[in-house]
């Protein structure tokens, strides 16, 4: 039976957590609006980019005159897993659901032969892929610093991405982060970059019916915006991560404020009847005191 | 009066602009255009240099570094890298876009090597235009 002095110091211990934990909610919920923004800002761009290059892609694509990025090395032996995560914990489930399904990738790749390659991107992941992976990961990049994203920091990524794939380091590039549905739902997403694949891309809906003239020339072109194909699918993944990150962290912090809440209520109400039973017991001693006299 | 388009201006982070426009004239990669209501459809990459924009409310100039504009008989988009309002750039601005071109230059391969240099020498002459230094 812990004494009152302990039960009161649980309670202010837990009182101060709720402070903590309400105060991150706030900091997540504003943080969250502009990811939000970010996103918002950048879709407009996202968008008309990845119709465009569909289309030249699609065009392009078949012939063997078709750049290396969009036709692929013409192997899938080594496949680069790109781990984006966040830099900071305390977000629920946010990091462990991107290396899960890292996880599950690398070791279907491993199982069926392929040679697996992983980049970090944010501390956490590193920390959590580490231990069973540490002979895979090849490289990192630390965005402890960044504050708000930046298209220069997606393009320091697909820079490096480029680098390696010219330097022959791997054949297929896939990177990993949570797409942002709702502020409790994040979905952990892969989408391959190296060589870029377009299926996804709706090129009904943005397909204007022109047939365009193209300077310098149709292959140049496409071989100029291949490799900010890769920046702007790096830079989306980024803002499309932060935000999930924002969101998945308030809801966290919203559940640990709840809980902390609950736990206070029933240390009190506990706090309560031992009070009561000091009482009553120094009650009971003056009373039996007084008898015996 | 000119028959007025549709212009657009979004780089990765930000809508610069979205307005009417009688004429647009956009530093393509084999040299300048302009692009005007009933254009011919093209799609042309971009070389740093300036985006000047005839409006209804006068005249606006853009820096912009790399991309590429679409351009329809309805309207023209341009998709920059980097884009900003013309008025917006400082030497820090013009010093970063200098370090970075510098930088994807010197570890350029040799191949690649004469269009990243004349990268250089593009933003060299934006600086110039803008009555800015430049420190290539």
């Amino acid at each position: 039976m812990p004494s009152l002095k302990d039960l009161k110091n649980r309670i202010d211990t837990v009182k101060s957590t709720r402070k903590i934990t309400k105060a991150m909610q706030m900091v997540a919920a504003a943080k969250l609006r502009r990811a939000q923004e970010a996103a918002e800002a950048s879709r407009p761009y996202t968008e008309r980019f990845n119709a465009v290059l569909a289309g030249l892609a699609k065009a392009a694509s078949g012939s063997d005159a078709a750049p290396r990025l969009l036709r692929g090395t013409g192997s899938d032996q080594v496949q680069l897993l790109v781990v984006m995560t966040a830099e900071r914990g305390l977000c629920g489930g946010f990091n462990s659901s991107i290396v899960k399904l890292a996880k599950v990738k690398a070791d279907e790749l491993k199982a069926a032969g392929k040679t697996v390659k992983i980049l970090t991107v944010g501390k956490k992941g590193r920390e959590q892929l580490r231990r069973d992976y540490g002979d895979l990961l090849i490289g990192h990049v630390d965005l402890t610093e960044v504050k708000n994203i930046t298209y220069p920091d997606a393009q320091g990524i697909a820079n490096d991405l480029l680098t390696r794939f010219d330097a022959g380091e791997f054949d297929v590039a896939t990177i990993f982060f949570n797409t942002f549905e709702n502020v409790v739902s994040q979905i952990p997403t892969e989408w391959q970059v190296i060589p870029a694949k377009f299926d996804d891309v709706d090129t009904e809906s943005q397909d204007t019916g022109y047939v365009y003239d193209y300077e310098p020339s149709e292959e140049e072109v496409l071989a100029t915006l291949l490799p900010q194909g890769v920046s702007t699918a790096i830079f989306a993944a980024l803002l499309e991560n932060s935000a999930s990150e924002q969101g998945a962290r308030m809801s966290a912090m919203d559940n640990a404020t709840r809980n902390a809440g609950e736990m206070i209520d029933k240390l009190t109400i506990e706090y309560n009847r031992s009070r009561q039973a000091v009482i009553t017991n120094e009650l009971i001693e003056i009373i039996s005191g007084a008898e015996a006299l | 009066m000119a028959d007025m388009m549709q212009f657009d201006l979004v780089s990765p982070e930000r809508r610069l602009t979205s307005t009417e426009a009688s004429a647009v004239q956009i530093p393509g990669a084999d040299g300048d255009f302009t692009a005007m209501a009933n254009h011919a459809p093209v799609i042309a990459t971009l070389r740093p240099g300036i985006v000047t924009v005839q409006g209804a409310s006068g005249e606006e100039k853009f820096v912009v570094t790399g991309g590429f504009a679409e351009v329809t008989p309805d309207g023209t988009s341009v998709l920059a890298e980097r884009a900003m309002p013309a008025g917006e750039v400082t030497q820090e601005v013009i010093d970063d876009f200098v370090a970075s071109a510098v930088a994807a230059r010197d570890n350029a391969t040799p191949e690649m090597l004469d269009q990243l240099s004349k990268q250089v020498g593009d933003i060299a002459l934006v600086a110039s235009e803008l009555g800015l230094q430049s420190k290539a």
